[in-house]
């Protein structure tokens, strides 16, 4: 299968974003945010002000939180940076994406089919996972400039709303499209017709734990 | 003596190579994955990773973004001591610790487990863990980092004698596919297993097997050795590759290590060493050299020793005995 790549700008219009297809590998221009359970804390539940205007600014919310420092000059080192696992904040997502008009969700794992078709698709918005995991070398070549570090103070550098200009920064790879397809469930549905058959010749526990499953095909996420 | 001032630099630089070089062994594991995985996704996913590992070393960047929670392990010779001693000690890998997490810049992850405070530099109530051991004979200090992630991956379970090996083999499996699905572990990896001892140190057991044994390397039991070599087809035979794609590369190494358990009980725990497998060694002699290595050789006879005395010190002690 030929693997496609495109450019993106983290402030996409509707017909861009109605172009990518599941396992498009997408290079990201523009600027975008990172922003995960601190700033979401923060600007949902404590009602603070945004420090920039979304989305006219951006558009791209990364779960991220950089390898980086803040210089004794107040400038920044920012070297690697990678994404973490998204499913940890579907609690603040609908809200999120209503209040700041966010089209691309990038992070590690993806949403669920039930995600995507409840929020992401009536915002017009898409997922997209870093690869690997791990390419943070990479993905830290796509960094033009560090714009801006906000509520570093308050959360510290890991939860703090970094502001990235990026220039062909990825690659990311499609992960939802905006009929609200899964292709990380897509890919588990494929791998889940094998199991019955890897799993021949195990035996399940003699003491069982409470709230387990045994359906192999279950998501696991929330 | 070890003289401290090396202790420091040498744990600094360790702390910059663990985060930005890949060791060769996970590197050459990953290198063989990449010819055998036929996945077109999981294909691709490998081939930046390999990309990725010389952009990191190219640009002395980490290769990714979460450094993991960075951790020590100490290793002493039965002769060695330390300028200052152990809180000299330890006061040096916190120390560079929390200097490496600004310079290099890795990111701080260790926050306080309810209220989050962070203190930029991996540094905190029990960070970093250093954990020590000691070999017989010799003046020399190994200083061992790993800076491994730190969410996904990881399981433990008592199971019982009447288990078996095919409940033991269910664990296995269910922990690959749990965390595996939309590769949340981080995959594919160096699997780590933890069978008996207590709980805590199964835990320990096979976080160490995970992380302290080179892609290889053998248990030095046959049998086990059987085991370890079954449990990689095994879990390479799932069908699911990085990032949990359709793929047949889940699993670089499988490494068993065992400790004695309660009769009735059969512990086993599970650890993924991920893509970014951070190890880094130095052993520093009393006259101040050090010598840079990647395989922390941790799991020696003596470590592994079953006796109640160890044949060596017995023989040295008969050797240093008047009139022997």
């Amino acid at each position: 299968m030929e693997i496609r790549e495109v450019e993106l700008s983290t402030t996409p219009d509707a017909s861009a974003i109605a172009d990518l297809k599941l396992g498009d590998i997408v290079y990201l221009n523009g600027l975008l945010y990172t922003a995960r359970e601190g700033v979401y804390t923060r600007a949902l539940e404590k009602k603070a002000n945004l420090p920039l205007d979304l989305p006219t600014e951006s558009a791209a919310n990364f779960h991220c939180s950089p390898a980086a420092t803040i210089r004794e000059d107040g400038s920044f080192d920012m070297g690697a940076v990678t994404a973490t696992a998204s499913f940890r904040f579907a609690k603040w997502l609908p809200e999120w994406m209503e209040k700041t008009g966010a089209r691309l969700i990038i992070g590690k794992g993806g949403m669920s089919s039930a995600a995507y078709k409840e929020y992401f698709v009536p915002n017009g918005a898409v997922y997209l996972s870093t690869v690997g995991y791990g390419t943070g070398a990479l993905l830290g070549r796509g960094i033009e400039k560090v714009e801006a570090v906000h509520w570093h103070e308050e959360l510290g550098i890991a939860q703090a709303m970094w502001i990235i200009r990026c220039k062909r920064m990825g690659p990311f790879i499609v992960a939802s499209d905006l009929q609200g397809n899964c292709l990380f469930e897509r890919e588990n549905a494929k791998i889940a017709k094998n199991l019955d058959k890897v799993y021949e010749g195990t035996r399940p526990a003699v003491l069982k734990r409470f709230g387990e499953t045994d359906d192999r095909e279950d998501e696991l996420i929330g | 003596m070890i003289p401290i001032d090396i202790i420091q630099s040498t744990a600094e630089s360790l702390m910059d190579k663990a985060a930005i070089e890949i060791p060769e062994d996970y590197h050459n594991g990953l290198k063989s994955a990449a010819k055998v995985e036929t996945g077109s996704l999981s294909g691709y996913v490998i081939k930046a990773m390999l990309d990725n590992y010389d952009a990191a070393k190219e640009d002395r960047c980490a290769m990714c973004g979460d450094t993991g929670t960075p951790r020590w392990y100490v290793k002493m010779g039965n002769e060695t001591t330390i300028e200052g001693g152990p809180i000299a000690l330890e006061a040096a890998l916190r120390r560079a610790t929390a200097n490496s997490t600004h310079r290099v810049p890795l990111r701080p992850n260790r926050v306080h487990p309810l209220w989050r405070t962070d203190h930029n530099n991996n540094v905190g109530i029990g960070a970093p863990e250093i954990e020590y051991g000691y070999e017989p004979g010799g003046e020399w200090i190994d200083l061992i980092t790993v800076h491994k992630g730190g969410l996904f991956g990881t399981d433990y379970r008592m199971l019982f004698p009447s288990d078996g090996i095919e409940g033991i083999k269910r664990f296995y499996l269910d922990t690959l596919v749990a965390f595996g699905k939309r590769g949340l572990a981080c995959q594919p990896a160096i699997i780590g297993i933890g069978l008996g001892g207590c709980k805590d140190t199964c835990m320990v057991l096979g976080k160490r097997a995970a992380c302290l044994r080179v892609v290889g390397s053998k248990n030095p039991d046959p049998e086990i050795a059987e085991l370890e070599a079954e449990f990689k087809e095994l879990g390479n035979s799932i069908g699911m590759g990085a990032m949990g794609f359709v793929g047949k590369s889940m699993v670089i190494d499988c490494h068993i290590e065992v400790g004695y358990c309660h009769t009735g009980g059969m512990q086993m725990s599970m650890h993924a060493f991920c893509l970014s497998s951070r190890r880094a060694v130095a052993r520093i002699y009393a006259d101040g050299r050090v010598e840079y290595r990647t395989d922390p050789d941790w799991f020696t006879d003596y470590q592994r020793r079953e006796t109640v005395d160890w044949p060596a010190t017995v023989e040295t002690a008969l050797s240093e005995a008047p009139g022997h």
